[in-house]
């Protein structure tokens, strides 16, 4: 019953980034109705709102690493993986992979590029096409980028990506449909790895998942990354998750990280105000009738983000100088940055948050 | 208070899904008691039932639903007496329900406050005037800031948090004796569920009302519950006190959902996982229905289902091997 897997730090190389991220940035808008068209061709251009996603987002993830990447919903850390593998394509900012920024890449290096990075999504009822077999949702990828292989060679790596997620080669000649959530989404896993990638981005791969088959599943991309020498982004909402799998985390807020350190002293000691909320706001089995403090306000619009530090209407450290200044992403200690008045070297003595 | 009967008193209830094949029990003969001021949370993966349960105690079970058997003694009324409109007047007074999604309760082509008042004028002779009152009130007390413009807003113009405030709002109302409330945070941000639960913390203290709290979150019901009654397959299999199912669970698949949760556990250490997946509601295994799961399983386990066993605290479980009553989790 238990997954014992080694420990995973053991092989990474933790000097080389695989993938950097350089002032990364998406907007989205919407089309301009008519009338606005006819405006624009009268030089009368209208306000069409632009919502910033991701803002300028600078990251680089080590090789063998997985970062864990934190935040509630609209603080972009979806689009910033799909930015990442490629699906969507940034407003600003680039992608380097293995060093090289991938706007520049060559035929070859473009392709070991596409293949090197895989995208696990949330929901494995969405990302299986219903009308296709096991089999063929797992051969299309290697059909498309390894047309060297042959029919028995497909099949044959078929089989051992369903035996790699814990899945029996007869599943192959069946449907998506006639499988459980989590063994869904151990197909999706097995169509990602059959094209040999080095790095997986996985969108909250789990969320949609029952506890007991959450355990699996996380045990299952422990395994593999030892196996195999992964390198995860692993995007989620759920901090004690996180905690579990990452080796460094990055805090998500309005599009921009507001904090990066290793898992162990985010947790002991955040230094950003809303990596404290968020960690002060987990249930966990510990607590008993616990009286919730609850943090105020909701999450501001990205379309009207506050003016200043994005969280200061939330803050309960918040001071006058937040409202009009937005911190800059600085580092505070060895390997630890925050975006956060708190931590300038002027800031008010008599505050009472952490630093480290 | 001093009147020690239960708000709520359920006794073998048995809710099937009929289809071509046959009668398939959702929930299948289950005993749940709450009492005044008391949080029940009723845990559980999905198709354990736990979401058939609450809605059978409502009546709020369709065709091809059916609740077979069993009693539901709600405030010394049994409800599966009471015709369609006997159980009318009790939802929405007596009983409430908060449901994981805002809008299966919230019409999107009425304002918030049209709604509001209906829930109020439908149980009693109330003048509207008097009724909007309540129901900004009612407003306020979830913490929805100026309560009186946002009457006159439809729901499409709330925040998913909000949404939630505005049906917890209109579910208290006419102050209920019991609400269930069935995975009410789930879809919410992390600072959102906080908001909500000490809302109803707070609420839930201040009106003494019985709460039945549904989740597949054992941290959340942690936090909340006074009791836990865990569901697999159809049944409660373990009952008891939050500190004691939590602390030293006796049936093997509390346990296994409680090493589930990362928790505190060592970081990439590989959690213990319970193998396997729930059984279909047209599979459940011969016997005890978590057999093909369960490391303790034995012949007797294959071929009986476990008896209800209890301790003098009034925990139960249903277990042909529990574990010792001593075993921390």
């Amino acid at each position: 019953m238990t997954a014992r897997v080694s420990p995973p730090h053991a092989t990474a190389d933790r000097s080389a980034p695989i993938l950097e991220m350089r002032g990364l940035g998406r907007d989205f808008t919407r089309k301009p109705v008519m009338a606005e068209r006819v405006l624009s061709l009268m030089g009368r251009a209208p306000d069409i709102p632009v919502l910033k996603a991701v803002r300028s987002v600078d990251l680089s993830i080590r090789r063998g690493e997985v970062l864990g990447l934190v935040g509630e919903s609209g603080c972009g850390k979806s689009t910033l993986g799909r930015m990442i593998t490629g699906i969507t394509p940034p407003t600003r900012g680039e992608v380097a992979y293995d060093g090289r920024p991938v706007s520049e890449l060559d035929r070859a290096a473009r392709k070991a590029f596409i293949l090197g990075v895989q995208m696990i999504f949330q929901d494995p009822y969405a990302s299986l096409n219903p009308r296709q077999r096991v089999g063929a949702i797992l051969t299309e990828p290697l059909r498309v980028h390894r047309r060297d292989l042959g029919a028995a060679e497909i099949r044959e790596r078929v089989d051992s990506a369903l035996a790699e997620v814990g899945l029996d080669a007869s599943y192959r000649d069946r449907y998506p449909h006639e499988f459980s959530g989590g063994q869904r989404q151990r197909i999706g896993i097995a169509r990602a790895l059959i094209v040999e990638p080095q790095f997986l981005v996985c969108d909250e791969p789990i969320a949609a998942l029952d506890v007991s088959i959450q355990a699996q599943v996380i045990n299952l991309f422990l395994d593999l990354r030892s196996r195999r020498q992964l390198t995860y982004l692993f995007i989620s909402h759920d901090l004690s998750v996180v905690r579990y799998m990452a080796d460094r985390v990055a805090i998500m807020y309005l599009g921009e990280i507001v904090e990066l350190a290793p898992a162990a002293e985010l947790f002991a000691a955040p230094a950003h105000p809303y990596t404290r909320t968020l960690l002060e706001q987990i249930p966990s089995v510990r607590n008993r009738k616990r009286k919730f403090e609850a943090v105020k306000g909701e999450l501001p619009s990205p379309l009207a983000p506050p003016p200043g530090c994005p969280f200061h209407p939330r803050c309960p450290n918040a001071m006058p100088r937040c409202s009009l200044e937005a911190p800059r992403l600085r580092e505070i200690a060895p390997g630890r940055t925050a975006a956060c008045h708190l931590h300038d070297k002027d800031r008010n003595p008599h505050d009472t948050s952490h630093t480290s | 208070m001093t009147d020690n009967s239960p708000v709520l008193d359920m006794r073998g209830l048995r809710t099937v899904f009929h289809d071509a094949a046959g009668a398939w029990p959702a929930v299948d003969g289950i005993d749940l008691t709450v009492h005044r001021g008391e949080v029940l949370g009723l845990v559980g993966e999905s198709g354990s039932g736990k979401s058939v349960a609450g809605f059978s105690i409502l009546g709020l079970i369709d065709p091809p639903g059916e609740i077979t058997d069993g009693q539901v003694t709600f405030r010394g009324q049994d409800l599966r007496r009471l015709d369609e409109e006997g159980l009318r007047r009790l939802r929405g007074a007596e009983l409430a329900m908060i449901f994981q999604d805002p809008l299966t309760t919230l019409n999107p082509v009425l304002t918030i406050g049209e709604q509001m008042v209906e829930a109020i004028t439908e149980h009693a002779d109330v003048a509207p005037a008097e009724a909007r009152r309540r129901a900004a009130e009612s407003l306020e007390k979830v913490g929805i800031t100026s309560p009186r413009a946002r009457l006159d807003q439809y729901p499409h113009e709330f925040s998913g948090g909000m949404r939630q405030r505005v049906a917890i709002a209109t579910a208290l109302l006419n102050n209920p004796a019991l609400i269930i409330a069935d995975e009410p945070t789930t879809a919410l941000d992390v600072t959102i569920q906080g908001q909500i639960i000490a809302e109803m913390q707070r609420l839930q203290a201040e009106s003494g009302a019985a709460l039945i709290w549904i989740s597949h979150d054992l941290g959340v019901v942690a936090e909340l519950a006074d009791r836990i009654a865990v569901m697999y397959a159809g049944r409660i299999v373990e009952t008891g006190s939050t500190d004691e199912v939590l602390d030293r669970p006796r049936h093997p698949y509390t346990k296994g959902l409680l090493e589930s949760v990362p928790g505190d556990a060592p970081p990439g250490q590989g959690l213990r996982q319970v193998p396997g997946a729930a059984p279909p509601l047209s599979a459940r295994p011969v016997g005890c229905p978590f057999h093909p799961r369960c490391d303790r399983a034995t012949e007797i386990c294959r071929r009986e289902e476990p008896a209800r066993d209890a301790d003098p605290s009034g925990r139960s479980w249903l277990c042909h091997h529990p574990l010792d009553d001593g075993a921390a989790a």
